[in-house]
């Protein structure tokens, strides 16, 4: 489809993300008015995300700026909503826009943590599984295969009940935010490592790994060298749609109550806090954040999906 | 064939053995079961006295086989938080949670099997347009969340549906189901729908693109060209094909739909295993936590077990030892 304009990228193709960025995959999305639209949502809620602290109308951690006679202020729109509330306040007088800012940024640093951690995990045990192969191999893999029999959110609430019993209360508070991480990275690792053990079969035979062999390099730095940014093209699609997944289940966890506590709201916290509104009439605490999950975990799955089918040219 | 299930039947012992390590190492490594036992007031004496009785000071590998044994007979000893047997407190709550989940699943596939035959045959229609988007943002919307929307339209705002509980049950043994009262049903029709849109607008998709690939093979193409009607190449040639890949999926998808329970269980305040689970999570009461993992565990062997055999009964192709290859019905 765009094969002149592939041509002039060739010479410049050196690593994996220059290939990311080749002129082929910006050529289709410029194409697909629904991967840009997924595109500028998905920017604007990172960059919301990241700059809450100097976007947001109020910082709703900060107790003396909370007024109780402002409690539960509808959105600006209905009947006794004021331009400070633009999308109502909470039971404490917070504003719910700003705690959507905050929590987003914790969804976000949760979410991208995890899948970090899976993609490090899962790419490595990958590699190990596919270059080493045996009993490495075979041991890795069956793991994998059980893991896999079993729902990645079991996995993860299993993670953090096992965190819970381990450690003591406040300690678990105190770092709550990075047993999630371990949690949802531990129960996401598997598709990584399938998928790389599966085009590192294939390199392995290549010429140019037989000749790093031949040379003498390190398994490890043949591996970590040569091997892994060949295999990389995959891991980042998948990387995509999982950064999705963990979002969600960090949501469902927090919602759970088993996740982020609720000094330090995410999406999810601020769903389960404003779900006890819901039958009082005072439905804006929990379905503004709701939406906001929802546009983030679609225009995220979007732009996965696009990525998908402009990577892999047998789709086309 | 017989090969196959005895090959399948050591896989699945081989997780269930894999699981119960997990769950015993649950039990065995992490917390202090003596110390939450005997609580706060406890001497020397007594501490020995209890790690005896529970056999604690036996090698490691004793201390499982005993966990195995007791776990064959549903003995999980008691919970931490409740004081009650796990057996039982489990027992008590697995109705509300597989009434829940078959419900669940029969409403994914009867609205989703139909929907993705659809826009996989017409898939140029506004119809199939709308299908697809929808499903879109059914599988970007969490499970909870979903839940909660239900409940604010049907609940509060229209206040049809009831939006906590199970209504009336009628015990049947020692089983307890809600599908016998109209209070019953009523509470079922919302937490049914919230677990079952998921899989829904999965197996939709999935039979959609099944049917895509389908139709385009070229036994599609003959049978075409022999003049069959529309009706008997696409229903009894096309959709019989895309089966196998449907039963694979939702099958393992009833195993994630009794998982995904939990959250919609939280939502409605329904008084299953999920919720109970969730419970053991939140006060560290392992015992509960290990026999959910086991139960769960045993669950999905025997749904992959079932999968696996259905395979049998539905593609003739993988019955060629018996020599029955091939041939269409239809």
């Amino acid at each position: 489809m765009a094969t002149s304009v592939r041509k002039d990228g060739a010479e410049k193709r050196r690593s994996v993300l220059a290939r990311a960025f080749d002129s082929d995959v910006f050529y289709s999305f410029r194409r697909s008015p629904v991967a840009v639209a997924a595109a500028v949502v998905t920017l604007a809620s990172f960059v919301g995300a990241i700059f809450a602290p100097w976007i947001a109308p109020h910082n709703p951690f900060d107790l003396r700026t909370l007024n109780l006679m402002e409690a539960s202020t509808p959105p600006v729109w209905i009947d006794g909503g004021t331009w400070k509330f633009i999308l109502g306040a909470d039971d404490q007088g917070r504003d719910v826009l700003s705690a959507i800012l905050y929590g987003a940024r914790i969804s976000l640093f949760v979410g991208f943590c995890s899948v970090l951690f899976a993609m490090v995990l899962g790419v490595g045990l990958g590699l190990i599984s596919g270059y080493v192969g045996g009993v490495v191999d075979a041991a890795i893999m069956r793991v994998a295969d059980v893991q896999l029999s079993f729902p990645a959110i079991l996995i993860a609430l299993l993670v953090d009940g096992v965190a819970r019993v381990a450690l003591p209360r406040e300690i678990h508070d105190d770092i709550a935010i990075y047993v999630l991480v371990l949690a949802i990275g531990v129960s996401n690792w598997v598709q990584y490592a399938r998928t790389v053990r599966g085009s590192t079969l294939v390199e392995r035979r290549k010429e140019y790994v037989q000749a790093a062999q031949v040379i003498g390099l390190h398994p490890a730095a043949i591996m970590a060298r040569h091997v892994l940014p060949n295999v990389m093209g995959p891991v980042l699609v998948i990387g995509t749609i999982n950064l999705a997944i963990a979002i969600v289940t960090e949501a469902t966890l927090s919602f759970l109550g088993v996740g982020v506590p609720s000094t330090q709201p995410s999406l999810g916290t601020l769903i389960r806090t404003g779900n006890n509104y819901l039958f009082s009439g005072e439905w804006w605490i929990t379905i503004f954040p709701g939406a906001a999950l929802v546009i983030m975990v679609l225009s995220v799955n979007l732009l996965g999906d696009w990525l998908r089918d402009a990577l892999n040219p047998k789709l086309r | 064939m017989i090969a196959f299930i005895i090959q399948r039947l050591l896989q699945s012992i081989l997780v269930m053995v894999a699981v119960a390590f997990v769950a015993f190492s649950l039990f065995a490594y992490v917390g202090d079961p003596v110390a939450i036992m005997l609580g706060v007031d406890f001497n020397e004496t007594d501490k020995a006295r209890m790690i005896a009785e529970l056999g604690l000071d036996r090698p490691f590998y004793v201390q499982f086989a005993n966990f195995v044994g007791n776990a064959i007979q549903g003995n999980f000893g008691l919970s931490y938080r409740l004081a009650r047997p796990v057996d039982q407190l489990i027992f008590e709550r697995l109705p509300a949670t597989l009434e829940l989940s078959f419900l669940a699943a029969i409403l994914a596939l009867i609205v989703g099997v139909p929907m993705g035959v659809y826009t996989g045959l017409k898939r140029d229609s506004w119809l199939s347009r709308i299908f697809l988007t929808v499903s879109l943002i059914g599988v970007s919307l969490p499970t909870f969340l979903i839940g909660i929307l239900l409940i604010l339209v049907f609940s509060v705002m229209l206040n049809w549906l009831p939006s906590f509980g199970r209504g009336q049950v009628v015990p049947i043994g020692w089983w307890t189901t809600g599908l016998l009262t109209i209070s019953g049903l009523k509470a079922l029709i919302l937490p049914s729908i919230t677990l079952g849109l998921f899989q829904m607008t999965l197996i939709m998709r999935l039979v959609r693109s099944e049917m895509l690939e389908v139709l385009r093979t070229d036994y599609i193409k003959f049978a075409r060209a022999r003049g069959l009607t529309n009706r008997a190449v696409n229903f009894g040639h096309a959709l019989k094909n895309t089966l196998v890949p449907v039963i694979t999926i939702t099958g393992l998808q009833l195993g994630a739909i009794i998982a995904f329970a939990i959250s919609t269980e939280t939502v409605f305040q329904w008084p299953g295993m999920g919720q109970l689970f969730i419970q053991s999570v939140t006060f560290a009461d392992v015992p509960v936590m290990a026999a959910y993992l086991c139960l769960m565990a045993f669950f999905f062997v025997v749904i992959n077990l079932i999968v696996d055999l259905l395979y049998y009964a539905v593609d003739p192709r993988l019955r060629v030892d018996r020599g029955v290859a091939g041939g269409h019905a239809g």
